[in-house]
């Protein structure tokens, strides 16, 4: 049997948090970028149990409530804001999206 | 005995008029001219009571505080003595000669309330400056003149020759101006004042006060009396002021604003050193040798006129720069009386003929304007210095003053030959012979409203040389150091031929000659023999030797040399340095631009690069 130590947990976490980059650098969808930038937070999450876990301190745990409670808040916005974009232009799509630019 | 309420009155009374006149008054014609006339007469019979009142009395003075910084005070106030005493009873009486003049020539006129206003304002100024108590007063009535001139000679400002005449005036005299401002600045940073008796009293305890600015300061002076005198270098404005109304260049052009350079002159006498004294008696020799010249060749009756004038004053400028002020103002007196005469008369020719002012397009007016000819006939015999006419005394005056310089004395005489000339010459084409043209044979005499006024000038100009008012001006310049024609008895009609007889036989025979020559050339000619006879001369004095042509390319060549350089200077240091600064920003503004490619992936690749970047520099190492 193997021991779970928290280096597997870590690299859990950076394999995931790994993968969400890659989602938001390559995906051209703006759903699919959202959903990989609350990837990329919960793999912050799970970095944080762990340690918490292995420090014997419940630091990072209060810690993770406040971000899932923000996260939380933040999707509702996020895809709030995803929906009102998609109503005006018909896209969700990051090359579009370039009226900022010159 | 020492009141001076009714001096200030004088000043303030013609403004009263100005401001009625332009603030309520526009509209009704007659009230304007009501309110002008009275305000002059009235000004003239209280210099007329001012003159008793101070007749005798040596200096009075007046003076209110007007502005006072630290140790600087500065002050307005009237200056009384017997030579502004005198001067107020010519602004005003023929101011008021005048003014009752315009009432008929002017009365057509759409704005003649504007006129009188104008008219009113330069009463005002005129005054201001015969009653400065010092340089600072002079100098703001002096630009007020200036001001009340270029309103008047622009009077019809939709002829475009009036609107370029009236801007000539006022800049030539600016240029004039100028020097005189910077001589007011070399006394008062010297002497700390600038009231003229301070002054007087200063330089006559300390005669080297000045030191070595002294010369300089009183040829910077001049330069103030060079542009309103219209004296050589700047004497081109004069003539092309001829575009005003003639009442305006009767009273402001010949009788008095021309004239207050040299009342200035001699007001503040005291200053001038000797070489200054020299330079001044040049300028004023070749003032009255050019404008004769250039009068021979006139065909506009004004014009002629107006080139007298510019000669006349050469004399009396010369006059006070060989120390004969008193001589100069006795010119000047006379000068006044019998110039505004000639010009009233002129006028009368004009407004007859509709409007004509070639003399060759006049003729045979003898006949039909009798009281005109007559006056006009004793203002030329003034004016040229015929015995029994007041001319001649105060001419005498200036010639005898100008005896031990042989050159000077010269072209005093050579002046008065051509004045004679040009003068006759004007007479005989005018009035003698067949009329030239339709509107000079319906010509009839002008009406009384016109007429009289030359009637009562035709009495000064006569007997102007022995009423004693060289007697009173020799009397107030002896105590400076200056010298004046005659003393003595007060009615001597011969007295220059018993003071200076070769100077007197001399300025006579003069007058013979020039109309013995008038006489011959021109007595019922049709045409003028001159250009035939003498063509470069006369079509040089026929364009009054190029002077507007020459300052024309002068401006030219400096004043557009020195705006390429100007723009030169704007468009490559200026303008370089500015593109300079606006390039870079740009091209830099060009090249991160580049860098804001718009795509999200990328964005967020370079944010974790960046990232990845920074966390392996600060944990690695």
């Amino acid at each position: 049997m193997i021991h779970v130590g928290l280096e597997h947990y870590l690299t859990v976490s950076i394999l995931l948090f790994c993968l969400g980059l890659l989602g938001t650098i390559t995906r051209r969808s703006l759903l699919v970028i959202y959903m990989s930038l609350e990837l990329m937070l919960n793999a912050a999450n799970l970095a944080l149990v762990s340690f918490s876990r292995f420090n014997k301190s419940l630091d990072g745990q209060v810690m993770v409530f406040f971000i899932v409670t923000v996260a939380a808040a933040e999707v509702a916005v996020g895809l709030a804001l995803i929906v009102a974009l998609y109503r005006k232009r018909q896209t969700a799509h990051v090359e579009d999206l370039t009226t900022m630019k010159l | 005995m020492n009141d001076t309420k009714l001096a200030w009155m004088i000043l303030f009374l013609p403004l009263l008029s100005a401001a009625a006149i332009a603030l309520f008054t526009q509209k009704f014609r007659r009230l304007s001219i009501g309110i002008s006339i009275a305000s002059v007469v009235a000004t003239f019979l209280m210099s007329v009571a001012c003159f008793f009142q101070f007749h005798g009395v040596n200096v009075a003075d007046s003076t209110v505080e007007w502005i006072s910084i630290d140790s600087l005070s500065f002050e307005i106030g009237v200056h009384i003595d017997s030579l502004s005493l005198l001067m107020l009873l010519v602004v005003t009486g023929i101011g008021s000669l005048i003014h009752i003049y315009s009432s008929v020539y002017m009365k057509e006129d759409r704005a003649v309330s504007r006129y009188f206003a104008s008219l009113s304002l330069f009463m005002f100024s005129m005054l201001g400056i015969v009653l400065s108590t010092n340089f600072l007063q002079m100098f703001i009535f002096w630009e007020l003149v200036g001001v009340s001139s270029y309103l008047l000679i622009g009077f019809w400002y939709e002829r475009e020759a009036a609107a370029d005449a009236c801007k000539k005036a006022f800049i030539t005299n600016r240029i004039g101006d100028f020097g005189f401002l910077l001589g007011i600045i070399i006394i008062w940073s010297i002497t700390q004042t600038l009231s003229f008796t301070k002054l007087q009293d200063l330089l006559h305890t300390s005669p080297w006060l000045l030191g070595g600015m002294a010369t300089l300061s009183g040829v910077c002076i001049f330069g103030g009396a060079m542009g309103k005198s219209a004296q050589f270098p700047l004497h081109v404005w004069l003539p092309d002021a001829m575009e005003g109304p003639t009442p305006v260049s009767a009273l402001i052009h010949a009788a008095t604003m021309v004239a207050a350079g040299v009342y200035m002159l001699c007001r503040v006498f005291f200053i001038f050193t000797p070489d200054a004294l020299h330079f001044i008696a040049y300028i004023g020799a070749i003032t009255a040798l050019l404008a004769a010249l250039i009068a021979v060749q006139q065909n506009d009756i004004k014009r002629i006129l107006a080139y007298s004038t510019l000669s006349q004053l050469g004399y009396m400028v010369m006059a006070v720069g060989v120390a004969a002020p008193g001589a100069a103002m006795f010119h000047l007196v006379t000068h006044a009386f019998f110039k505004a005469m000639l010009f009233l008369g002129a006028g009368s020719v004009i407004h007859a003929l509709h409007h004509e002012q070639d003399i060759w397009k006049m003729g045979g007016l003898k006949e039909k304007m009798p009281v005109t000819f007559w006056t006009f006939l004793a203002g030329t015999m003034a004016l040229c210095g015929v015995p029994f006419f007041s001319g001649f005394y105060s001419k005498d005056a200036i010639l005898a003053a100008a005896w031990d310089n042989g050159w000077l004395f010269g072209i005093g005489i050579i002046a008065a030959v051509l004045t004679t000339f040009y003068m006759f010459r004007l007479v005989f084409v005018a009035f003698y012979g067949e009329a030239r043209s339709e509107s000079s044979d319906h010509a009839h005499e002008s009406p009384k409203a016109m007429t009289v006024p030359l009637m009562i000038l035709l009495v000064p100009s006569v007997i102007g040389g022995y009423i004693g008012i060289s007697q009173m001006l020799a009397h107030f310049f002896v105590p400076h150091g200056g010298e004046t024609g005659h003393e003595g008895s007060v009615f001597d009609p011969l007295a220059p031929f018993g003071h200076a007889p070769m100077a007197a036989l001399l300025g006579f025979l003069a007058v013979l000659v020039g109309v013995a020559a008038a006489y011959t050339l021109y007595y019922k000619a049709d045409e003028d023999p001159i250009p035939f006879k003498m063509r470069m001369l006369a079509r040089m004095m026929r364009n009054r030797f190029y002077f507007d042509e020459i300052y024309a390319v002068f401006i030219n060549y400096t004043h557009e040399g020195l705006a390429k350089f100007a723009d030169f200077v704007d468009r490559w240091v200026i303008g370089g340095a500015v593109h300079q600064a606006h390039g870079s920003t740009e091209s830099a503004g060009r090249a991160l631009r580049i860098v804001q490619t718009g795509s999200l992936q990328t964005y967020t690749f370079l944010f974790a690069a960046g990232l990845a970047v920074v966390l392996y520099l600060v944990l690695i190492h």
